[in-house]
């Protein structure tokens, strides 16, 4: 029954998202696009974080090494928009399996600060080249390279409407994924390693190896946003690889509700409005990130939507 | 200039870097001891205490070492008040919870960036040093004030240790840091403590940071690569060790010093945060620091 009801919900969604393609003005369909798209990147943060309880500070690092490794091999190999894709995925789990493997031995306070140094080590190593990455000035992807070949067509992603199915597209794929993901036994064994590590580790479950799949998992989806951002908006830069990039995903799910499979999406919209309309007022935006961030976890540390499933829905995933 | 020389001008260099990181990795040092509280925070106070250095010296006019002092005995006084109000307001009602702190001082961070940039501009300022000497050696001349800085880095934390070593207030810190419970059975006013820590690191960096705008100028976003290397500091040197800290601070205040002169700043850097990261994983006591209890 619970099952049914999860499943209409998140069918709702993105029939309600395919909806909007149709009825939103140009300007805020452009905003829901790019909110899709790093709705991707704050799900696969989810899943390391909210689901399995490892508050990584560097997970910039996977979705620019998507962006990177779709962005580079189109702009200076002249690969089209699959492969590249593929290229970015590669980039992102292979980078998440080798931090992961390095940073899982260690917990808690030391874990954060080891992702973060590693972030930072990518970061500065995207300055380093900046011969083929241009650092933080980026790259600018030629409009022509960015047409997406299906069986039968080509599409231009440089087209709006284009641009919001195919980041709709990849929400929907992901959400199923993590949808499914959460709900099996795997992901049972995640929750029950964030509540009780020790627990689990005598009850004979390999505790390393699922938090490394865990961490690969999450790597690979934040790759495969950085690397759909890449070709659908056309711009690659350290930028998407400094702190800020792997605070944000943070804030997005904390608003939305961590270990909830909708909430990343609801804190990255409410957050891009939040910041759009506080924009309209003040060029202060960092201060309402910051104040955004303290009262969350002040006040309203289960979010968005793991408040409505403490009050009202309790069969909500 | 032959290479000798130039090595010494390194070394010169080297230990300004590191008599600043001390001081501030001193003040992350004590907080993450004490209250178990990494606070991500820590640069800002920095910048903070430097923007207000600045603000400060150009209050008052004439001789330059009156503008000085107004901000080295301020500055820190309104940084370590602001960090009392911050660690009341908002650390206290966490419980001191690891990760809630961290996404707090994050919040923190944002706060305390965005107001100066907003109040104080992008600009970089400098702030006059109060005495403008040289000394000469055999083949450079050299600034007398960053002599001076290296000597007050030691007298801060010589008074440091003193205090935490010689006086009641550092005899109920160590306890609080060793139980807090028994602490708070004996009577120890835990949360004071707390927030006095929190406020008392602050200060530290503020006061690292009013003795180098001097030679750097202040910043909106000064703050982050000392707070990345004060990390590396703490780190290597053991966390919550402070001794381990101040051997750290010079080891890696001098290396990069050396090294930044003879290669290029981002590849040191990188390599000097990949090494640490590493040194975290292999061995997570630290260096120095001893395994925990």
């Amino acid at each position: 029954m619970t099952n049914v009801k999860s499943l209409w919900l998140h069918a709702a969604v993105i029939l309600l998202l395919f909806a909007l393609n149709f009825l939103l003005p140009e300007y805020h369909r452009g905003i829901f696009s790019r909110v899709m798209v790093l709705a991707v990147f704050a799900m696969g943060y989810n899943l390391a974080f909210g689901y399995t309880g490892l508050l990584s500070l560097g997970h910039a690092m996977f979705f620019a090494a998507g962006l990177y490794g779709a962005g580079l091999t189109i702009y200076h190999l002249g690969w089209s928009v699959w492969p590249a894709l593929g290229a970015g995925l590669l980039a992102g789990t292979l980078l998440a399996l080798v931090v992961g493997f390095l940073a899982l031995r260690t917990t808690g306070v030391a874990f954060m600060i080891v992702t973060l140094m590693f972030a930072q080590v990518f970061y500065l190593t995207t300055l380093y080249f900046t011969t083929y990455t241009r650092g933080e000035e980026g790259l600018v992807l030629p409009q022509a390279m960015r047409s997406l070949a299906l069986p039968g067509a080509s599409f231009s992603l440089t087209d709006p409407a284009t641009r919001y199915m195919a980041a709709l597209a990849l929400l929907t794929i992901v959400l199923g994924l993590v949808l499914i993901l959460v709900r099996s036994p795997y992901g049972r064994a995640l929750i029950a390693i964030r509540e009780n590590e020790e627990r689990m580790r005598m009850l004979g479950y390999d505790v390393f190896a699922n938090k490394l799949a865990s961490v690969v998992i999450s790597g690979l989806i934040c790759a495969a946003a950085g690397a759909a951002y890449a070709v659908l908006f056309g711009y690659v830069g350290s930028g998407f690889a400094s702190i800020q990039y792997s605070i944000l995903p943070l804030l997005w799910v904390l608003l939305g509700g961590a270990a909830t499979t909708l909430g990343p999406l609801i804190g990255t919209l409410f957050m891009f409005y939040i910041i759009d309309t506080a924009s309209d007022y003040t060029t202060a935006y960092l201060l309402v990130v910051g104040l955004a961030l303290i009262l969350l976890i002040l006040y309203f540390p289960k979010g968005i939507a793991g408040t409505v499933r403490e009050r009202w829905l309790p069969w909500l995933p | 200039m032959a290479f000798g020389p130039y090595l010494l001008l390194a070394t010169l260099e080297g230990l300004v870097t590191a008599a600043v990181l001390a001081l501030m990795a001193l003040g992350l040092s004590l907080v993450f001891g004490v209250m178990r509280v990494v606070n991500v925070a820590h640069g800002e106070f920095y910048m903070l205490g430097a923007v207000l250095a600045w603000w400060f010296a150009s209050l008052v006019s004439g001789h330059p070492a009156i503008g000085f002092l107004l901000a080295l005995i301020l500055s820190p006084l309104v940084v370590a008040a602001i960090a009392f109000l911050a660690e009341r307001l908002v650390l206290s009602r966490l419980n001191y919870e690891p990760e809630a702190t961290i996404v707090a001082t994050i919040g923190l961070l944002y706060i305390l960036q965005q107001l100066a940039l907003t109040f104080y501009g992008p600009e970089a300022r400098p702030v006059q040093a109060p005495f403008d000497m040289r000394i000469s050696l055999p083949w450079f001349g050299y600034s007398a004030y960053k002599l001076a800085v290296i000597v007050a880095s030691i007298l801060m934390m010589l008074a440091t240790w003193f205090a935490l070593t010689r006086t009641k207030i550092g005899l109920v810190m160590r306890a609080t840091q060793y139980d807090r419970e028994t602490a708070q059975a004996f009577g120890i006013p835990v949360g004071r403590v707390y927030a006095g820590v929190f406020a008392l690191g602050a200060a530290l960096a503020a006061v690292a940071a009013v003795l180098i705008v001097p030679i750097q100028q202040a910043h909106y976003l000064m703050g982050l690569d000392p707070l990345l290397l004060s990390f590396i500091v703490v780190i290597i040197g053991g966390l919550g060790s402070l001794r381990g800290t101040v051997v750290a601070a010079i080891l890696i205040g001098l290396s990069d010093g050396i090294i930044s002169m003879f290669f290029s700043p981002t590849l040191a850097k990188m390599l000097t945060t990949l090494l640490v990261a590493l040194v975290l994983v292999f061995r997570p006591q630290g260096l120095f620091g001893t395994v925990a209890r």
